[in-house]
């Protein structure tokens, strides 16, 4: 029996071992690579055989290739859009779990609909309203696409809200607190873990999202957001020359994110779970 | 009962304007006139400077903006002749698009305009009640608390509303609009001008030129999202319980290595991924130096043998996900049943088959079905991986690997036949709606089960 255990176990740990490799594979190879001192983007071995630090020196002062500036930009948005959508989707979350009113249930059933056209398909739209409010290329048309996008989103943090006991609202009214206090004072302080979740996709979507700032950035190579400026690196014709330093600049997103992530995953399934998986 | 009901509601607009004193009257057409009238000066004089600013609108822009909306413009730009000057001059044209775009925003905005006109109807109607009953009407201090307290739901709302407006359905209803014009890369504003086409464009994607690129790429999108989903939720779990077993050690060292990949942006790890499959990239290389193969496999040039990759790099993306919502609720399963199965006897896989699975699945069947819709409309993984890549010359405007949305994308950016796109988007949502029905009935079957 007890060598049977320990039989299993050793297949766990192999099984989890082989899976590891598979998954970090990629990983460590991007970071290799941006290290590397060759050029070419494709080689034929996978460790270096020289070490440099030149990739990421071309990419921090590089002028074609603002990358501090499209850094900067990036993590403006991404607090911007961070905070504004985290305002706006415990703003609507908390209404419509919360508070009763007469559009409440038609206006759930209009957001579950809305949510189903695939976002995109009004990109071109968007770009022209945008266009009209003489905002197109600009970080901020970014934040204001990215923010009310937000105002659908509520349903994960709708969820959580939902499953906090009616019962503590109706005794902070007994005792005549108005919805502005019972909302502050007591929903506020018991939805860590949602607002947190909330905080934390948000400011990861600006860092991400790749489609909606090509299109409404267009050609304002100054005002690119991370993830474009380095898939500009990625075209055919550059490739080859800017591989090492697209590898290095993917090194300096995603070790931020990373981190961030990796500290917040509690919060991650907290929002995940409560939120949405109870239907 | 509903009679009943009705006897004790507030009284109708049309009894309203009968029984009404003139400042009540008057606000059917003024606006506010019933609040001006009766104290409530500023609540009042807001109401009518909204009514003066719609009729102003609509007389500078407002009719015109309508009136366009039907023929979405007349006058093509190009030289005319002008005969006062005997010379050809160039005319600006009309700009369908935007026509069109106007018109919308138009509707939309008398639809504010008619709802704030009820708004202030009701609100005559509330000073007539509480005139009737002989209680003093709310001072303006008092209507502003109200906003933090019964009404706290419109200050949280009401902003978040205005950018659902201007950024979701203003452009929506354009976009579906357009699935019923001529809109694409013959017609383009402003050199051309584009018009109202009926169901042209829906008989052309179904039956017409398009249908032979449309059910391909559909049929590909949904096995796509079916094996996608599958495969990432039925994958997911076993890790999840791999590395829950019991005796494993550095659960978290394993969970966080997982995570790490799920946490590297997609366009990074996408991209990083379409360059190791690349027929020169290090994956081939590496099994050619071993002598396992001769020549590069095509990883992502070979129809079939992209779409293979795609769905096994889409479980690398999705499996850390899965694993990571399901530790969550492993970890909080009631463990009793297994423990009895064990003292009976069951081994790992009828433990897992009959008892752990069907729990896990129980919890998670809202969320996997929202995982199949958002693999519908996955357009990461594809457009960052194989780009819809390898092409078919058959197709119109999209490749192999293409799914309904990335063909929409490529439809409205490189092929510019907006047209089409809009129709796609719209059968994409159907396809989305006919889903979530489908998941909503389940579900609330499954929550009658449960009770």
């Amino acid at each position: 029996m007890k060598s049977k255990k320990r039989k299993n176990l050793v297949l766990h740990y192999t099984l989890l071992t082989i899976l590891s490799i598979v998954w970090i594979f990629p990983i460590v190879w991007i970071v290799l690579t941006s290290f590397r001192s060759e050029g070419g983007a494709f080689v034929t071995y996978f460790i270096p055989k020289q070490f440099t630090f030149e990739n990421y020196k071309m990419l921090l002062t590089s002028s074609t290739y603002p990358f501090v500036q499209w850094f900067l930009n990036t993590l403006f948005v991404a607090v911007c859009s961070c905070i504004l959508s985290t305002l706006i989707t415990i703003a609507m979350a908390y209404s419509l779990s919360r508070l009763r009113f007469r559009a409440r249930k038609p206006f759930l059933k209009l957001a579950l609909v809305l949510n189903m056209f695939p976002g995109f398909m009004s990109m071109i739209a968007v770009y022209y309203i945008l266009k009209a409010m003489n905002l197109t290329g600009s970080l901020l048309a970014l934040i204001l696409v990215y923010s009310s996008g937000a105002a659908l989103g509520f349903y994960i943090a709708k969820g959580f809200f939902d499953t906090i006991p009616m019962a503590l609202d109706e005794s902070a009214m007994i005792d005549g607190a108005s919805k502005f206090e019972i909302f502050t004072k007591i929903t506020l302080p018991l939805s860590k873990p949602i607002i947190v979740y909330t905080a934390l996709m948000a400011f990861m979507a600006p860092w991400m999202d790749f489609i909606f700032a090509k299109i409404i950035l267009g050609d304002n190579v100054n005002k690119y957001t991370v993830a474009i400026g380095l898939f500009t690196m990625q075209t055919k014709d550059k490739i080859d020359q800017y591989f090492m330093a697209f590898t290095a600049g993917c090194v300096l997103i995603a070790v931020p994110i990373t981190l961030l992530f990796i500290f917040m995953q509690k919060y991650y399934v907290e929002g995940i779970t409560s939120g949405s998986v109870k239907g | 009962m509903k009679l009943k009901a009705k006897a004790d509601g507030p009284i109708s607009f049309r009894e309203l304007f009968k029984k009404g004193d003139t400042s009540i009257k008057l606000s059917y057409i003024f606006m506010g006139m019933a609040n001006i009238l009766n104290g409530q000066i500023i609540k009042g004089l807001a109401f009518l400077a909204l009514q003066i600013g719609f009729v102003a609108w609509l007389v500078v822009n407002g009719f015109h903006a309508l009136s366009m909306l039907q023929s979405l413009g007349t006058k093509a730009q190009g030289w005319v002749m002008d005969e006062s000057l005997g010379i050809e001059v160039q005319q600006p044209g009309d700009n369908s698009m935007l026509l069109l775009l106007f018109g919308i925003a138009a509707i939309i905005l008398i639809l504010l305009f008619i709802f704030m006109y009820i708004v202030n109807l009701r609100s005559a109607r509330k000073i007539f009640t509480l005139k009737q009953a002989g209680q003093s009407l709310p001072t303006l201090k008092e209507d502003l608390n109200s906003l933090l307290n019964e009404k706290f739901y419109i200050t949280l709302m009401s902003i978040p509303l205005l950018g659902v407006l201007a950024f979701t359905i203003l452009p929506l209803l354009y976009m579906i609009s357009i699935a019923f014009t001529s809109y694409d890369h013959n017609h383009l504003p402003p050199k051309n001008l584009f018009h109202w086409v009926g169901f042209a464009n829906f008989s052309n994607v179904i039956t017409g030129d398009i249908a032979g690129t449309f059910f391909p790429v559909l049929t590909w999108t949904l096995i796509w999202a079916v094996l996608a989903t599958a495969t990432t939720f039925f994958f997911g779990i076993l890790l999840a319980l791999l590395i829950n077993a019991k005796g494993v050690k550095g659960k978290k060292v394993w969970r966080t290595i997982f995570v790490i990949t799920m946490a590297v942006p997609q366009f990074v790890s996408l991209l990083l991924m379409a360059n190791l499959f690349n027929g020169s990239g290090p994956v081939n290389a590496m099994l050619q130096n071993w002598g396992l193969i001769d020549q590069p496999i095509p990883f992502l040039t070979d129809a079939l043998l992209a779409k293979v990759t795609v769905i096994f790099v889409n479980m690398w993306v999705g499996i850390p996900v899965t694993m990571l919502v399901a530790t969550g609720i492993i970890t909080n399963l009631p463990t009793d049943q297994i423990e009895a199965a064990e003292i009976d006897g069951a081994n790992k896989f009828q433990i897992f088959r009959n008892i752990t699975f069907p729990q896990i699945l129980f919890v998670m069947v809202p969320s996997l079905i929202q995982q199949f819709i958002g693999n519908i409309n996955n357009f990461n993984v594809i457009f960052l991986l194989t780009g819809g890549q390898p092409a078919n010359s058959n197709f119109h405007s999209a490749g192999e690997t293409d799914l309904l949305v990335t063909w929409l994308y490529k439809l409205t950016v490189t092929a510019a036949d907006y047209n089409l796109a809009s129709v796609i988007g719209i059968i994409i949502f159907v396809l989305s709606a006919v889903f979530s029905l489908f998941a909503y009935t389940r579900s609330s079957s499954f929550k009658t089960e449960g009770a």
